[in-house]
């Protein structure tokens, strides 16, 4: 990534992750009521909440990341290792 | 579950954007000292209408795949050393715990007014000991014009890097020493009971790893990050078997901290080591006086001192949170300033290399 001022922006990746984020909170915001009602019932639903901060992570994880990259906020190209 | 779900707030555009900005802010300072942003987030959560557990809850998940986010990016600058991080990690998981157990004790013998006056005063003496010597240790550093050399482990580390425990022994790349567990487990434990006491373990972690265990800044804030996902994923899993959740919440508050934690995370790059230290000391001193002023409060409730006017109360409390956000708005001003001169000079340098190289 530190040396990638000639490389190719990352669009594609940037655009596919975000549409599947998008999606993502539209559903969740759509059908609140009936995630909220789920996710309360506890014991084995416990984990429906912790697998879905995982898929959110990876898909709005992967978007903020390629965005901050086609912006050109990039790592420095110096001092990458810091040991 | 029903009181539960009857609970959930109603979320509007204002509500949504409010907790998407904060969770950047906080994401931003995340990602850049490895802690911090959720003793504003859960105060937040509840002045919006979240009951308090659902709060601490809801924090809790956005918090450790948010860490997971930001230790994966610093892992790939080389900062985070996975193996420290798992082995604080899991003894930080026992001390939220604990932490946990003696917060309910407080609370069941002496109500919601000793419980808040525990974490208060916790904050208030932690933050000023430990906050006070990181920000003192950078302004020795600045000084002193060694703020560009490599970080050199304190003599508490380096007596702790001596000791030889047989069959307790791990070597650590972050400090490229060996340590005895025995002193990692008590200081994971500590940072767990900050987590469940203060809501901020990194205030102990990072400190601990730096001037216990003598690793350098920028490994330690990345290394906590592991922890804190360690911590976070744990807690969230306790709190989501009684469905304390509000998965809407910890999303929303993620969506804004992965743009933020991503950004500070980049930021390290940029900076001088000591800057990790000036950003995390600051806070501290900051949000020590921001929970100072809600001792008077605490004590008035509790019966200690004469009771309060209603008036003085939320003047207290506002100017109590107003400070937190002040705090968590600096840390996040000093790492985009620090970040900006860094590309500067950086684009300032690759501008006179070329110059140099005659391709102007």
């Amino acid at each position: 990534m530190a040396q990638s001022s000639t490389k190719k922006k990352p669009f594609a990746a940037m655009i596919v992750m975000g549409v599947v984020s998008i999606a993502l909170y539209t559903t969740l915001l759509m059908k609140q009521d009936v995630i909220n009602s789920t996710f309360a019932q506890g014991g084995w639903y416990a984990l429906l909440p912790i697998v879905v901060a995982f898929i959110f992570s990876y898909f709005h994880g992967g978007f903020t990341g390629h965005f901050w990259t086609v912006l050109g906020v990039e790592a420095a190209r110096k001092k990458r290792e810091v040991k | 579950m029903h009181d539960i779900a009857t609970s959930f707030i109603n979320l509007d555009g204002i509500t949504i954007l409010y907790l998407f900005g904060v969770g950047f802010v906080g994401g931003l300072v995340s990602g850049f000292i490895g802690s911090g942003g959720a003793f504003v987030l859960t105060p937040g959560m509840m002045s919006l209408g979240v009951p308090g557990l659902m709060a601490v809850a809801s924090n809790m998940c956005h918090k450790f795949p948010k860490a997971l986010v930001g230790a994966m990016k610093r892992f790939k600058y080389g900062q985070v050393d996975v193996k420290l991080g798992l082995i604080l990690g899991v003894s930080a998981e026992a001390g939220v715990l604990y932490g946990a157990g003696i917060q309910e004790k407080i609370k069941a013998t002496y109500g919601d007014a000793g419980s808040n006056l525990y974490v208060s005063v916790a904050f208030v003496v932690i933050l000023a000991t430990v906050g006070g010597f990181v920000l003192y240790d950078a302004w020795k550093t600045y000084r002193s014009g060694n703020a560009n050399s490599e970080e050199k482990a304190g003599k508490l580390a380096m007596w702790v890097q001596s000791i030889n425990i047989p069959y307790t022994m791990v070597y650590f790349k972050s400090i490229n020493a060996r340590v005895s567990i025995l002193f990692t487990i008590p200081l994971g434990f500590a940072t767990g009971m900050m987590a469940a006491t203060i809501a901020v373990g990194g205030f102990v972690g990072v400190p601990s790893m730096i001037y216990v265990l003598g690793a350098p800044s920028l490994m330690a804030s990345a290394t906590e990050l592991v922890i804190a996902f360690v911590m976070g994923l744990g807690g969230s899993l306790k709190y989501a078997l009684h469905g304390m959740v509000d998965i809407r919440l910890a999303m929303i508050i993620l969506a804004g901290s992965l743009f933020g934690i991503q950004l500070g995370a980049i930021g390290t790059t940029y900076v001088k080591p000591f800057m990790i230290k000036v950003v995390m000391g600051l806070i501290m001193v900051i949000v020590l006086f921001s929970r100072g002023l809600m001792v008077p409060v605490y004590l008035s409730q509790l019966g200690l001192i004469d009771k309060l006017g209603d008036t003085t109360v939320k003047l207290l409390k506002n100017s109590s949170f107003a400070i937190m956000i002040f705090a968590l708005l600096l840390g996040a001003f000093i790492v985009l300033r620090a970040m900006w001169q860094g590309k500067q000079a950086e684009k300032l340098q690759h501008a006179l290399g070329a110059l140099e190289h005659g391709e102007v």
